[in-house]
């Protein structure tokens, strides 16, 4: 159905019509192939068996809704002669863009935080919108925590979420069995995170990229079977329920003498809960990127960044690279379990369906999507993400399918992500971001 | 020993089926290296289309033999054919543009595609689970004793049937065709193949249509043998698949097969012996265990790294 490359090349001479009715009927083709057989036909469970349901108009509408966007296609886009820009912007717009964007580039950080500060306090926000915030700094979080691993030491990790379930079942059953508060799991949520992360670490990750990536994926599978089906401890399918909610200084956000509304001399409202937890997940992400550009800068930083450009060269140089690998692998294993305790704090509930996959190849989204490496594509990607499935809620069922789109569509256009840029960590005489093309990125030898 | 017995040719069976699946990684993973993560989909889809052909063709149990041979081998046709187109289609829309760019992103895309076509089968066909009523019946005794009886039912001697000769035919498509030998080369230079007049692009097209062909196979014994099929078979299969084809030994279409069966005999093995919950687990701890001790396979080549 699309074929950019070739498109611009064949159309370099204008349009052949022969070319593009033989094109057209092929698209035409593959398009009832596709669509003709599972939309035209849906299968129903009848008595005695199935019988099928057709659904012809639906099925000739997209079929001719691909071919007739194809020759839109044709006739606009790719009918540029080869070699010029299929961009629709203007060159000099976008470097004037390119020059805004630089002078004011430093200052989007800031910006940002200052805004994320004062948001709930504005008159526009809503109980709504303060949990959507709340959802976006959880992604950020995670987001950058992956970064780390993917981002900093090009390791690739499709298990992501697997951390982020120990973090969050840490706290709920050191809650449950011994009572333990929210502020004395949270570091030791992230210390058993980190400890898995190791033990899972250390056999896999001599092993190259595209394999050590199917072997986290099987590694975040096999904790979520396990959660399922340890039903004494874990509450299998059913999950935990009624996890203690967080306090403020041991002021707990309910009604009544000696609660944080009554010692603040506030009425009691319930949104003060929530806007503690909001400042709290900012508060956590803060700290996973300050962390993250310090490290940066250390020894063991570099280290990872040099392992992602050249695993053989850091070899040569002496470099014990599982132990710079581990690290990397630990560090972000331990921000997801931070993430998932608050996530068990938040929820008051937590079962294994919230850890599927799915929630995995989201957090590599943001993180690709974004641009790896950089800490405020995270954000930007987190946003767009999490921000569109919200826009998207209306449409249930087509939620994930857009989603899903958007991934690929986003991936064809900008490969690189978003923020295609990079900080190196050291500069020599002053500040100057490196083209993306310029780096490897989660090659992951 | 009967017991044993019965399993074995369980696992076989299944093992077939994960073998079927496991070439069409084999085959991509080996020609562009990259782990084509939709795969398990496109053998979700076969599924489907092969369940849409039975229902139109109304085969039931009591189709005459000549009838339903026949019958079986037009959905056969069809379920190849569509998932063919699909196989495709997805390699030109989402693989082709990303050729030649960092090697994560394919596996992003192909993420993104695994997900579009889970949630596409599931809004075009619903999302609850679609029983099929056998249409086979029937099978063999093998040996008894006492009240257990070790059988080979008619499917499970249609699946390892039919996989041995698309197993023999495909190996000798790769190994006596022209399109066999482009195959091949490019596997071993893809640079080097295109300067020698080879159309790089349309082989790849070709592995990806012929993977897809076979997970279609693949998915129409799943619909036979387990009678029922929903949008989200694709995920698990596709991993065990995966695994099957990085135990063979990644690129080599035997290993393939032998890791199928392997995995397909330590799935049915674990759930009759040990528990049927953590089949699954056994499945991917097989996976690390492999990579961990043996990371070319049973019959792969090691691989040499290159500065």
């Amino acid at each position: 159905m699309s074929a950019t490359q070739q498109g611009a090349g064949e159309a370099s001479g204008g349009l052949d019509v022969a070319t593009l009715a033989k094109d057209l009927v092929v698209t035409a083709f593959l398009a009832a192939a596709i669509f003709g057989t599972t939309i035209a036909f849906k299968t129903e469970t009848a008595a005695g068996g199935l019988s099928l349901e057709t659904h012809f108009g639906t099925a000739a509408a997209i079929i001719a809704a691909v071919v007739i966007g194809r020759l839109i296609l044709w006739l606009t886009l790719w009918r540029r002669p080869a070699g010029q820009s299929v961009s629709l912007v203007p060159e000099g717009l976008k470097a004037g863009f390119r020059a805004k964007t630089d002078a004011y580039g430093k200052f989007f950080g800031p910006t940002m935080l200052i805004f994320a500060v004062v948001f709930p306090f504005l008159p526009t926000t809503d109980r709504y919108l303060l949990d959507l915030g709340i959802l976006i700094l959880t992604y950020v979080m995670l987001g950058w925590g992956l970064n780390i691993v993917v981002g900093l030491a090009g390791l690739l990790d499709l298990g992501y979420v697997a951390f982020y379930a120990i973090g969050a079942y840490s706290y709920a059953l050191l809650a449950q069995y011994f009572g333990l508060s929210f502020w004395i799991c949270l570091p030791l949520a992230g210390i058993l995170a980190a400890f898995w992360g190791i033990i899972l670490g250390f056999p896999v990750l001599r092993l190259r990229g595209d394999y050590l990536a199917i072997v986290t994926l099987a590694f975040g599978e096999i904790i979520r079977v396990v959660l399922l089906n340890w039903y004494q401890f874990t509450g299998g399918p059913d999950g935990l329920s009624g996890i203690p909610r967080p306090t403020f200084f041991g002021l707990a956000f309910k009604r009544g003498e000696g609660n944080f509304a009554d010692f603040f001399g506030l009425d009691y409202s319930s949104i003060h809960r929530i806007i503690f937890l909001y400042f709290l997940i900012l508060i956590l992400a803060l700290v996973t990127n300050f962390v993250t550009n310090r490290l940066r800068r250390l020894p063991i930083g570099r280290a990872w960044e040099a392992l992602r450009e050249d695993e053989i060269a850091c070899r040569s140089l002496g470099l014990n690279t599982t132990m710079v690998k581990l690290s990397a692998f630990a560090i972000g294993a331990m921000f997801a379990g931070f993430a998932g305790s608050f996530f068990a704090t938040r929820q008051g509930f937590i079962s294994p369906e919230s850890f599927t996959f799915i929630e995995s190849a989201l957090i590599l989204a943001i993180v690709v999507l974004g641009g790896m490496g950089s800490q405020v594509g995270v954000v930007i990607a987190s946003i767009c993400m999490i921000g569109g499935f919200e826009i998207f809620r209306e449409a249930e069922q087509f939620r994930m399918l857009i989603f899903g789109l958007a991934m690929v569509v986003i991936m064809v256009w900008r490969p690189r992500g978003l923020i295609s840029t990079r900080e190196p960590s050291i500069f020599i005489k002053s500040k100057k971001g490196v083209s993306a093309d310029m780096v490897a990125q989660g090659e992951g030898h | 020993m009967e017991y044993f017995l019965q399993q074995l040719i369980n696992g076989i069976t299944l093992g077939s089926i994960y073998g079927l699946i496991a070439i069409g990684y084999t085959m991509v993973y080996g020609i562009i290296g990259m782990i084509n993560f939709a795969h398990g989909d496109i053998f979700m889809v076969g599924a489907f289309i092969a369940l849409i052909v039975i229902t139109a063709l109304g085969l039931t149990v009591s189709t005459g033999l000549g009838l339903m041979f026949l019958a079986l081998i037009l959905v056969l046709v069809c379920a190849m054919i569509i998932a063919s187109a699909y196989g495709w289609t997805v390699e030109r829309l989402a693989y082709r543009p990303l050729r030649g760019s960092f090697r994560l992103a394919p596996l992003i895309t192909a993420i993104g595609i695994s997900i579009v076509l889970q949630n596409y089968i599931q809004i075009a066909q619903g999302a609850r689970v679609k029983p099929l009523q056998p249409i086979f019946s029937g099978g063999y005794e093998l040996m008894k004793k006492g009240d257990f009886v070790v059988q080979i039912s008619n499917i499970q001697i249609t699946i390892i049937t039919v996989t041995v000769v698309l197993m023999a035919v495909f190996s000798l498509l790769i190994a006596k065709t022209s399109l066999g030998r482009a195959q091949r080369a490019c596997e071993q230079d893809r640079k080097m193949a295109s300067l020698l007049g080879i159309n790089v692009d349309r082989t790849i097209s070709m592995t990806f249509v012929m993977g897809a062909a076979l997970a279609a196979v693949a998915g129409l014994m799943f619909l036979l043998y387990y009678g029922v099929i929903d949008f989200f078979i694709g995920f698990v299969a596709g991993v065990k698949a995966f695994t099957a084809a990085v135990l063979g030994g990644i690129g080599s279409l035997p290993g393939a097969m032998l890791g199928g069966l392997v995995i397909g005999l330590i799935e049915t093995f674990w759930s009759a012996y040990f528990s049927v919950e953590y089949k699954d687990v056994a499945a991917f701890a097989m996976l690390a265990i492999v990579l961990i001790f043996l990371p070319q396979g049973l019959l792969g080549k090691p691989e040499v790294e290159k500065v």
